[in-house]
């Protein structure tokens, strides 16, 4: 692992809506290879994080450092090519209802990178069978999918032009725990073959233990907390002992009602 | 006096901010729609749905149109012994304003609609987030392929609802008021001029392009699931209709104002 220039740095990251603070100075890296889970409760941010580093939001105060390259206010031609390094497992999947199955498994070569559509459907086929899925469903449109299947189809859209960083927005939620527990099996499989960098935002800790090498968890706009996946039972944290434990007494306090 | 200046000040002020975030979306799309890359299959797409598909609906408002125009004209024209006029009346009404102004605020209702919940549900399911993560510029991707459409079918949408209008007045003068056909089509061609039909293809090109606009906008736009789409897409019907109405004035103003 290059510990010199982490894939992924931010410093400083701020970003607020209006009155409210979503992020408030957050400080983190990714080392190349490795697969970072942010944990946080729901409505603390890690949304916003995942936007801010990808660049679909621009964050108020801070940078994004992609490779040690000051990417935060990357646009035009300079984001598209940054672009190409990413790619993202939406929470909802995301899948563009006007294509077929394989069409939006192909999308990123065809649209991004001009591969023709003979080849982007072969590329494509593979990786649906890369996630289980037989090639039959290619030609099916997205509706007629149950929510797992269109997970994995997201899941195939986002590594199909292998990127070098994948990012996964709640991987699990929504899918009972055995399809979630598949897709986790996935995402190890799909980033050991790569040999990719993972961000992904849960809230689902099964899903994270799988997940992870290291994680880092958000509170308050800020990280409270990062270590090994190892350490995460004895981290002498009180806001991740709490979180773990699903109490709702602790320093967490869940705002019930919109002030 | 303060509890009445204060809110207006601030809708005056809401309102110069949304005409700001609109101007600024339209150049951006422009400056989108003119550099490449084109999506061709996707212009040809939107061709298709907003002009052949607004045919029948377009059709049905203009061939009615046409034909209450000479019926209101000869109840009105018969009390000064004008009825000889109606021809005349019924060709320039159509083709300066009334086909342009029904067939935009019709294709308003339809078009604008239409793309105002397409744009407005990708946008709440992630999917515009999902365009740009897979390198592709949602405005030249959505946007721009719509805009251009817009501008270039409702002009040929206009044409044919010019060309029906005048056919549904010519069926109420000839069957129901007794005109000779034949003076009536020699009526309509020799007084009417080009600038007419030009004046009018314009308006239609302008209302195509506001109302693909507004569709867009409103859409892109949107927040908050299935209610934040339902309010995009009135927005986008009322706001694509007021521009119409202002914008034909204006575009008359520039046309034909001595």
């Amino acid at each position: 692992m290059n510990r010199a220039v982490p894939k992924i740095a931010l410093k400083g990251l701020k970003k607020r809506f209006g009155p409210k603070i979503v992020l408030d100075g957050i400080d983190l890296e990714v080392a190349t290879g490795e697969s970072l889970v942010v944990i946080g409760g729901s409505g603390t941010g890690k949304s916003v994080l995942l936007k801010c580093i990808i660049g679909i939001i621009e964050p108020d105060e801070g940078t994004v450092l992609i490779d040690g390259e000051n990417t935060t206010h990357l646009a035009g031609a300079d984001r598209t090519r940054l672009m190409r390094k990413f790619g993202m497992l939406f929470q909802g999947s995301a899948l563009f209802d006007s294509l077929k199955v394989w069409e939006n498994v192909a999308f990123g070569l065809i649209q991004g990178r001009g591969v023709g559509r003979t080849e982007a459907k072969e590329i494509a086929l593979k990786k649906l069978a890369a996630v289980g899925l037989p090639p039959e469903v290619g030609d099916l449109s997205p509706s007629e999918l149950s929510g797992g299947m269109q997970k994995r189809v997201g899941l195939a859209r986002a590594i199909a032009a292998e990127p070098e960083i994948i990012f996964f927005d709640e991987p699990t939620t929504g899918l009972d725990p055995i399809m979630g527990d598949v897709i986790n099996d996935l995402i190890v499989e799909c980033r050991r073959q790569l040999g990719a960098t993972t961000l992904s935002i849960t809230h689902d800790l099964a899903s994270a233990r799988k997940i992870a090498d290291r994680v880092a968890m958000i509170h308050g706009g800020k990280i409270v907390w990062s270590g090994p996946v190892s350490q995460i039972d004895r981290s002498g944290n009180p806001y991740v002992d709490q979180f773990i434990h699903g109490r709702a007494e602790g320093p967490i306090k869940m705002p019930v009602k919109v002030r | 006096m303060v509890p009445i200046v204060q809110p207006l000040g601030r809708a005056f002020l809401g309102f110069l901010e949304t005409t700001g975030r609109i101007c600024i979306f339209t150049l951006t799309a422009v400056s989108h729609a003119l550099r490449p890359p084109y999506y061709p299959r996707l212009i040809l797409r939107q061709m298709v749905e907003i002009g052949y598909y607004s045919l029948p609906v377009v059709g049905l408002t203009a061939i009615f149109t046409g034909m209450v125009l000479a019926l209101q004209s000869y109840t009105g024209f018969t009390r000064f012994n004008a009825e000889s006029a109606i021809p005349n009346v019924v060709v320039i009404s159509i083709a300066r304003e009334l086909g342009p102004v029904l067939a935009g605020l019709m294709v308003a209702g339809r078009i604008g609609a239409a793309i105002a919940a397409e744009i407005g549900t990708m946008r709440v399911t992630e999917q515009i987030d999902a365009l740009t993560t897979l390198s592709t510029n949602p405005f030249k991707y959505l946007i721009a392929p719509r805009l251009i459409a817009g501008l270039l079918m409702l002009p040929c949408l206009v044409l044919v609802a010019d060309i029906i209008g005048v056919f549904g007045g010519y069926v109420v003068s000839t069957v129901k008021l007794s005109f000779n056909p034949q003076v009536y089509i020699r009526n309509t061609i020799d007084f009417l001029e080009p600038i007419d039909v030009i004046s009018g293809l314009v308006k239609a090109a302008v209302f195509g392009f506001i109302v693909a606009l507004m569709g867009c906008y409103h859409g892109y736009n949107s927040r908050g699931g299935a209610q934040g789409v339902g309010a995009a897409t009135t927005n986008a019907v009322v706001s694509a209709s007021i521009l119409i109405l202002t914008f034909n004035y204006a575009i008359t103003e520039l046309f034909f104002a001595r």
